[in-house]
């Protein structure tokens, strides 16, 4: 898989905030589920709780 | 249990610090395997499994003969690549007579090897720390903390700045550290992992303020890089608040300090865990530079003493344990999974 996988943190919050390599975004409460999400790229884009590719 | 090892290899490990190692023979575990390593006639370092073929005996208690080790027990005499050219008593040399060579590369003031029977990636793959290298322009304090905790656990540990609060009583946090977005990035193709947490108003901590003379508010960016299995990074940049990297050129208004470890496998439950502190100011100043081994050196230990009785549990209770993952699990979970993916590769 190409590309670089992002979560986001703020400390203190619940939220993690996942960007995978095409720009689909995820929040989730869950870093097992969020780096699921990213690697399962693309099943699961465009679920609840994600935005489909940004370009 | 699965018996299977859970170090990677086929990769290049960190060794010893290059001034471990000189004309006399040193002895270290990497991986599992006994090695032996000396500095060569030209200063060219070489490492050989530290088992002599005929009986065993540890080549590192021997003796050099020039750049050939003669066997401390009955003579058999190795060159530096690891073949016999004499045995006690006869001319006849046993062709199986050699001992494994390692491949060995010193760059940054660290010795690396190969671990692993694969021919071995090229040096360049091998992670540079360029303010390692002595005409860095950083002054370094360094040691070698024995861990009697496997490598995973330690990375768990370096992969997660939370447990500062806790373990290390609050030494390098400050109040804005718990309001920073933390951004864990994983490169797939280059297979690095960062960690990057960036505050850019910040109150100073005493001791940065009095070792940087800033006065006032301060921009503090901490980076992690991890270059797997063995390389450890820590960037961190403290200038006056509002103050930038400039978009080429050094960053000359600001001061680095870079923490780097190197976390390799001893066997499977013990690990070599080098760290060294580098800074970019401040050269020749021996307060400094006890505070940085100091302060390093105390935060090292209570890592090491926490893991230290994480192994001990495993040991106790076996290691089938449902764990429980949290936000701040979100690096060390990346971490995981890329030492995975090299174990399955290897
Ligand atoms: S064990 Fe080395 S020569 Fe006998
Ligand atoms: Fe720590
Ligand atoms: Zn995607």
């Amino acid at each position: 898989m190409p590309g670089t996988l992002a979560i986001t943190w703020e400390p203190g919050s619940d939220t993690l905030l996942g960007t995978c390599h095409c720009g689909a975004r995820h929040t989730s409460q869950d870093p097992v589920e969020a780096w699921a999400w990213l690697l399962a790229h693309p099943d699961g884009h465009g679920l609840s709780g994600s935005e489909g590719a940004s370009e | 249990m699965a018996p299977t090892t859970q170090i990677p290899r086929n990769q290049w490990y960190v060794a010893a610090y290059g001034d471990e190692i000189g004309a006399s023979l040193f002895a270290r575990t990497i991986c599992g395997e006994p090695v032996m390593f000396f500095r060569d006639a030209g200063g060219t370092v070489s490492a050989l499994a530290d088992r002599c073929v005929h009986r065993r005996f540890p080549l590192s208690k021997s003796n050099r003969d020039g750049d050939k080790i003669v066997c401390g027990y009955h003579g058999f005499t190795y060159d530096k690549t690891g073949a016999c050219v004499a045995v006690p008593g006869q001319t006849r040399i046993p062709r199986t007579a050699r001992v494994k060579p390692y491949p060995v590369h010193e760059q940054d003031s660290l010795v690396w090897i190969w671990i692993g029977d694969a021919e071995p990636s090229p040096v360049s793959s091998i992670p540079r720390a360029p303010w390692l290298a002595a005409d860095g322009g950083y002054t370094t304090l360094r040691a070698l903390a024995p861990l009697k905790a496997r490598h995973s656990l330690l990375l768990d540990n370096l992969m997660d700045l939370s447990h500062e609060t806790y373990l290390h009583g609050g030494y390098i946090g400050t109040p804005e550290v718990a309001e920073t977005p933390i951004t864990t990035e994983v490169d797939e193709e280059a297979g690095i992992i960062r960690v990057s947490r960036h505050m850019d108003d910040a109150e100073c901590p005493p001791f940065y303020a009095k070792s940087t003379g800033i006065d006032g508010r301060i921009t503090r960016w901490q980076d992690i890089e991890y270059f797997p299995p063995c390389l450890y990074t820590l960037h961190s940049r403290i200038a006056p608040a509002g103050v930038l990297p400039p978009a080429s050129g050094p960053d000359s208004d600001a001061f680095h300090v870079e923490i780097t470890y190197a976390l390799t496998p001893e066997t499977e439950t013990s690990t070599h865990d080098f760290w060294m502190v580098s800074r970019d100011f401040g050269h020749g100043d021996a307060g400094m530079d006890s505070f940085f081994s100091q302060m390093q050196a105390e935060v090292v230990q209570q890592d090491v003493d926490a893991l230290n009785l994480l192994e001990e549990l495993i040991a106790a209770d076996g290691e089938a344990y449902q764990e429980l993952s949290i936000n701040i699990d979100t690096g060390a979970l990346a971490a995981r999974r890329l030492i995975k993916k090299l174990n399955e590769a290897a």
